[in-house]
């Protein structure tokens, strides 16, 4: 049995993702912003066969709250081996354009409360000599594009930022994970129309489950994304300037 | 997409898509009528809402609680039996009743009050359902079950979704003690010989069903009965299938179903190699077809109907007439099923099944010719007393639908005024 704390437990992703968790019989405590949906899915999490279900109402971006938090998750779970980091918020961006205060409550949503966190459980792992630290990142933190640079910006960052923590703590014992999905058919996304590029959130959560198993550091999901990653930064600046991406 | 129900049938598109997944919250606002949607494994216009709002359930996927000693489990309306399979089979649960495929949502069931192999024992899947939330357009949110507002709950149940969204269910599962099913085989030669084996078959065994070939002069086919294998293993069994079925592609242009194909066909299924006795993991037993997933669309652009109807079992020599009947057609598809109901009267008001024996059969369309047969067999089961299940319905008449509903004008104050479908404009008074 795990004991795994989910931030953005509400998230589409991170919920299929603690369904299969919970059908191995591990502990998870839920953090997120609204109470009634968290109740709603520990409820079907018990149901499902967790070990325990136990659940935290926080803003990410209310930096204060994370110690309070964390330590509720290790008294109610008993401690801490595996850490997930879902919650996001995908910005308008051309509103954001207009709005110097909504750009940056973007990069906070979406980059400094995850950099916060991630600090904390960082200490945290480092201490007890172990633990898995997994983040969902995104496709779109590998290159800035003009249709969704704010939310690349802050998704680029937290890619950074775990990079080096990962570097830190290597020889600690300590392991984390830096996802990257491509786009999933989410809440997030229900605006767009899907084709064949969008994937479940189900086959997401098998991959980042599996990359956690495995001690990734880094993976793309589905993975095909690594290609097109792979090739999307590639592309020259002064070629890449002049694409309408 | 244009979204379809499982025949693939040509039909007026909704207008509006919406994708329901919080309980709690208000149905949406809208001008025109709605409808639930749950996972479209309806074969024919029920489940569709042309012009209008269809609400899609299956975000009403989570389980609420679970009741270890009894088996009783509460969960949204939008959870498919195959994830009660899934979480509940590897703990020595089963469904109470199943019907032929397993992706098919709670709601669904319940809406067309859905009827599997077991029905002589145990009746449709209405009789094990406890209480269920009734959501109705005007906000209001009902509990229903037999001992409260039950009323509502005899409405709804085999409703066809018109009585409001049903948000959550609570219904019994069934202990099983592993995962195989013991079966016996036997192939049987004309229809005397069928009601002979299943009378003494029914009295022995929890599940009997028969698969018979539509195309051959007299009726033949194999009669498979089979009951929950008394102990053995929670985890495996050898023969389940490959946890990825196969798929067909969607657009297909022409059909693979024509007179030749399906007279081999049949002829090989019912002459292979049948072992007297067995055992076999329960999906290939209840489930034959979710093996190959979207086989509906082998039949092509064209499409393709089910036709399945009841009649009472006095009207026995009606169903060597329609057997006959279909026969001289040529029209008939892939093996049929041949299955009688028991005496347990669900609480549905409009529930389908009657003690009797019902055939479903498929018939490729091609048309004008298809509906034209279609015409002839409701004369003969109408005569016969019997009716069509709705469920599988893309085009029975009002006039024969209304005739052989006995108890639709006291189901019809309890339809939502904003609920509607294609199969409601089509049938209701
Ligand atoms: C291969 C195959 C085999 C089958 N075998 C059988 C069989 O053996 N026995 C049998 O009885 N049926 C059988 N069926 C038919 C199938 O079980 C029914 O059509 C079932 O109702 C489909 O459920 P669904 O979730 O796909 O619902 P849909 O087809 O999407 O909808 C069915 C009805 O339920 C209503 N509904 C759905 N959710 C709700 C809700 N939350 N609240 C209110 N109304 C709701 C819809 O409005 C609609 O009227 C079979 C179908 C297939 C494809
Ligand atoms: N969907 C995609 O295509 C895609 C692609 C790449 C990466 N991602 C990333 O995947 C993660 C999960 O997203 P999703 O696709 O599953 O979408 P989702 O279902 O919309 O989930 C986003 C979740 O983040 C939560 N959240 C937002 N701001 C928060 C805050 N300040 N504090 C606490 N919770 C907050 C939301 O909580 P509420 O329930 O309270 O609103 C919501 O549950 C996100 O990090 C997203 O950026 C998604």
């Amino acid at each position: 049995m795990q004991r795994i704390l989910i931030i953005g437990a509400t998230s589409a992703i991170a919920e299929a993702t603690a369904r299969l968790w919970a059908a191995r019989g591990d502990a998870l405590f839920l953090v997120g912003r609204r109470a009634d949906r968290l109740e709603v899915i520990a409820a079907d999490l018990r149901v499902r066969g967790a070990a325990a279900v136990g659940s935290f109402v926080m803003d990410a971006c209310d930096i204060p709250a994370h110690g309070a938090m964390l330590e509720a998750a290790e008294l109610t779970i008993g401690g801490l081996d595996v850490a997930l980091i879902a919650h996001g918020s995908l910005p308008d961006q051309k509103a954001c354009q207009a709005s110097v205060e909504l750009t940056l409550r973007e990069i906070d949503c979406n980059g400094l409360s995850v950099v916060a966190l991630a600090t904390l459980l960082g200490e945290k792992f480092e201490t007890q000599g172990r633990g898995s630290l997994a983040v969902i990142g995104s496709v779109a933190g590998d290159r800035g594009r003009q249709s969704n640079y704010v939310y690349g910006a802050a998704k680029g960052m937290v890619g950074l930022f775990l990079q080096g923590l990962r570097n830190r703590l290597a020889r600690k014992g300590v392991h984390v994970l830096t996802i990257k999905p491509g786009f999933v058919d989410t809440p997030m996304t229900a605006a767009f129309s899907k084709g064949a590029l969008w994937a479940k959130p189900a086959s997401i959560a098998r991959g980042i489950v599996r990359a956690i198993d495995r001690k990734s550091d880094e993976v793309y999901l589905p993975g095909f994304w690594y290609l097109i990653m792979f090739i999307i930064r590639h592309i020259p600046e002064r070629v890449f300037k002049r694409l309408s991406l | 997409m244009t979204l379809r129900s499982w025949g693939r049938l040509p039909g007026d598109a909704a207008a509006y898509e919406r994708w329901w997944a919080e309980r709690a919250a208000a149905l949406p606002e809208l001008d025109g009528s709605l409808l639930a949607y749950g996972n479209g494994r309806s074969y024919g216009d029920v489940c569709l809402n042309g012009g209008a709002t269809l609400l899609h359930t299956r975000g009403l996927d989570r389980f609420i609680a679970f009741d270890e000693a009894s088996g009783v489990l509460r969960c949204e309306a939008g959870v498919l039996l195959s994830e009660i399979l899934d979480v509940f089979v590897p703990r020595g649960w089963f469904l109470p009743v199943t019907p032929g495929t397993r992706f098919i949502t709670v709601g669904g069931a319940i809406a067309n009050d859905v009827h599997g192999k077991n029905h002589h024992g145990a009746g449709t899947f209405g009789c094990h359902v406890r209480r269920f939330e009734l959501l109705r357009s005007d906000g209001s949110r009902r509990l229903c079950s037999p001992g409260e507002n039950a009323d509502w709950f005899a409405a709804t149940i085999g409703g066809l979704g018109l009585t409001g969204l049903i948000t959550w269910v609570e219904m019994e599962l069934k202990r099983i003690a592993g995962v195989g099913m013991a079966i016996e085989n036997y192939r049987f030669n004309g229809l005397d010989e069928f009601f002979s084996r299943n009378a003494t078959a029914e009295a022995s065994h929890e599940y009997t069903v028969a698969w018979i070939d539509c195309l051959a002069a007299t009726p033949r086919g194999i009669f498979v009965a089979g009951d929950h294998a008394a102990a053995g293993d929670l985890a495996d069994v050898p023969g389940k299938p490959g946890s990825l079925p196969l798929t067909l592609p969607p657009d297909w242009p022409f059909s693979l179903v024509n007179g030749a194909s399906l007279r081999v066909f049949n002829q090989a299924y019912y002459h292979r190699p049948l072992p007297a006795q067995a055992v076999v993991h329960y999906e290939p037993f209840f489930y034959p077809l979710d093996a190959v997933a979207h086989w509906n669309r082998l039949y092509g652009r064209q499409a393709f109907y089910q036709y399945q109807f009841v009649l009472p079992m006095v009207a026995r020599t009606a169903l060597d007439d329609i057997l006959r009947f279909i026969a001289a057609s040529g029209q008939g598809s892939f093996l049929a099923v041949l299955k009688t109901f028991g005496h347990l009267t669900s609480p549905g008001l409009l529930s389908f099944p009657m003690p009797g024996v019902t055939l479903a059969l498929d018939f490729p369309n091609r048309g004008a010719p298809t509906l034209a047969l279609f015409e002839r067999l409701d004369a003969m089961v109408g005569a016969a007393g019997g009716r069509l299940y709705a469920a599988k319905d893309a085009r029975m008449s009002g006039e024969f639908f209304r005739r052989s509903t006995p108890r639709l004008s006291e189901f019809m104050p309890y339809i939502d005024p904003k609920f509607s479908s294609g199969f409601a404009r089509r049938v209701l008074p």
